[in-house]
């Protein structure tokens, strides 16, 4: 086991746009941020609220980097994703860490980080996992574990800005007790007729569960496609059977979850993948 | 600046230095922004292409299989943090496929560009004599298809994201332009020793 970590990598497809170059590329040099609040979002997932010293523009589905100095000057660094939408003139990002129990980094999240702590951070860093409102929709996330997050940041943009694109986040949990973000996705299609949240529980389900209890496959994938024909009502921009979609999650996730979408014949130019350990 | 409370809990010792910010992995991490490409073997092909396009030279499967083969013994760092010690690659190293297509004067820049629309680029300096090859082999077998194969470029001294997978050709340029994640923000160049991660490094 791997420490959560995103692999954005040495293979890719080019996004059908090109770069969005609100900013220069490249991330901030290294600076300080500030712990502001700690939120337990599950018995293994955290997030961390950063207080940054100066504005962060970012994309939805970018990450950040973290480094860690031991008294030594010996140096850990991981990428965890940003868990919030951008807000203009903000100063603040979540970042959601996950505890991987032989890790090196997010134990020292979990154990020892509190608020009022200095971070050294740089960022935002990520391009073709990203979504902006003029990218339009319809919406497919897919999640697995604590593939949620950068979907999270997706979602709460959606809302923020665009919420007549319909949007469907399929989210692959090993249990109810495992989701992240459980309270704000139960209120997230409450009043937005645009938005459907649906779980998949892979180990243990609550008692009576009338979802799905089993890995992401194709005829899932097919069956929450076939709801944006009802989620478009609003909003038809798009032929609803060829949603944009993101999947982010281990690795076997991911490879079984995109191979499943181009089996059903959805275009590689519209699947966005970002995948972490563990590793194969 | 050292970190409150942190002490570091090296998972192992690396048996030689690895790059700054980097740390040991025993597996093969994936690495990918798309789905994984799957080239059947019929339909591959590799090309050679000079600084206006023209064709410098172009190989099937089986005719790039009869080049001269090289077997190479390296450390891999991904600029994703992890490092892997001892991989080895088989392939066509670009000295032998400059050879073969009879370029003795090569342009100084290279984007290598992949089946799925991958673009990285190098200057060239840094594949010739030894240092990149066309790898078809890894750790002895054939490349799997989410590590690149049929064939990727391996070029080991620099980040990983600059060995391209499931390459399909290379072409020359007289400048150096940005590849894919080059365009995004990372390092024109990527020397893992430097930390030349993103741009600025």
């Amino acid at each position: 086991m791997t420490e959560h970590q995103i692999h954005s990598g040495a293979g890719a497809h080019p996004a059908p746009q090109s770069p969005i170059r609100s900013n220069p590329p490249g991330p901030s040099p290294w600076q300080l941020a500030t712990v502001e609040r700690v939120t337990v979002e599950t018995y293994r997932a955290r997030t961390f609220t950063l207080h940054l010293a100066n504005p962060s523009s970012f994309i939805a589905g970018q990450h950040y980097d973290v480094r860690l100095t031991a008294p030594d000057g010996y140096q850990a660094q991981r990428s965890y994703s940003i868990a919030s939408a951008p807000a203009a003139g903000s100063n603040r990002i979540d970042l959601t860490v996950e505890l991987i129990e032989d890790g090196e980094v997010s134990p020292y999240f979990h154990e020892v980080v509190q608020p009022g702590d200095a971070l050294e951070v740089r960022g935002p860093i990520g391009g073709p996992f990203t979504w902006t409102a003029r990218m339009g929709g319809p919406l497919f996330l897919v999640g697995g574990g604590s593939g949620i997050v950068p979907l999270r940041s997706i979602l709460a943009q959606r809302q923020a800005v665009a919420p007549s694109v319909p949007a469907l986040l399929l989210y692959s949990a090993r249990s109810q007790q495992d989701i992240i973000y459980r309270d704000w996705l139960d209120g997230l299609a409450d009043g937005d007729a645009g938005a459907a949240v649906r779980y998949s529980f892979t180990r243990q389900q609550p008692a009576g569960w009338p979802g799905y209890a089993r890995r992401v496959d194709a005829s899932m994938l097919k069956e929450c496609i076939a709801e944006f024909g009802r989620l478009s009502e609003g909003d038809i921009a798009r032929d609803p059977a060829l949603p944009l979609c993101y999947v982010c999650g281990p690795t076997g996730f991911v490879e079984s979850a995109a191979d499943a979408f181009l089996s059903l014949g959805i275009p590689e130019s519209l699947i966005r993948t970002e995948r972490f350990g563990p590793t194969s | 600046m050292t970190t409150r409370g942190f002490f570091g809990r090296r998972r192992e010792t690396p048996p030689r230095p690895i790059p700054p910010g980097q740390y040991l992995e025993r597996g093969f991490p994936v690495l990918t922004a798309g789905p994984t490409q799957r080239v059947p073997l019929d339909q591959w092909s590799f090309a050679l292409a000079g600084v206006n396009g023209e064709p410098l030279g172009e190989w099937s499967w089986e005719e790039f299989r009869s080049l001269p083969e090289t077997e190479i013994f390296t450390d891999i760092h991904c600029v994703t943090k992890w490092s892997k010690l001892d991989t080895t690659w088989k392939g066509v190293t670009i000295d032998d496929l400059l050879v073969a297509a009879g370029v003795t004067d090569p342009a100084p820049y290279i984007m290598a560009f992949s089946y799925g629309g991958y673009t990285t680029n190098l200057p060239t300096w840094d594949v010739v004599q030894g240092r990149g090859m066309v790898a078809y082999e890894f750790d002895g077998q054939p490349i799997a298809p989410e590590h690149g194969g049929p064939a990727r470029l391996v070029v080991p001294h620099l980040y990983f994201w600059k060995s391209a997978k499931w390459l399909r050709g290379i072409r020359f340029m007289p400048q150096d332009q940005p590849g894919f994640w080059e365009q995004y923000g990372y390092h024109m160049y990527g020397d893992p020793w430097k930390e030349q991660r993103y741009w600025g490094d």
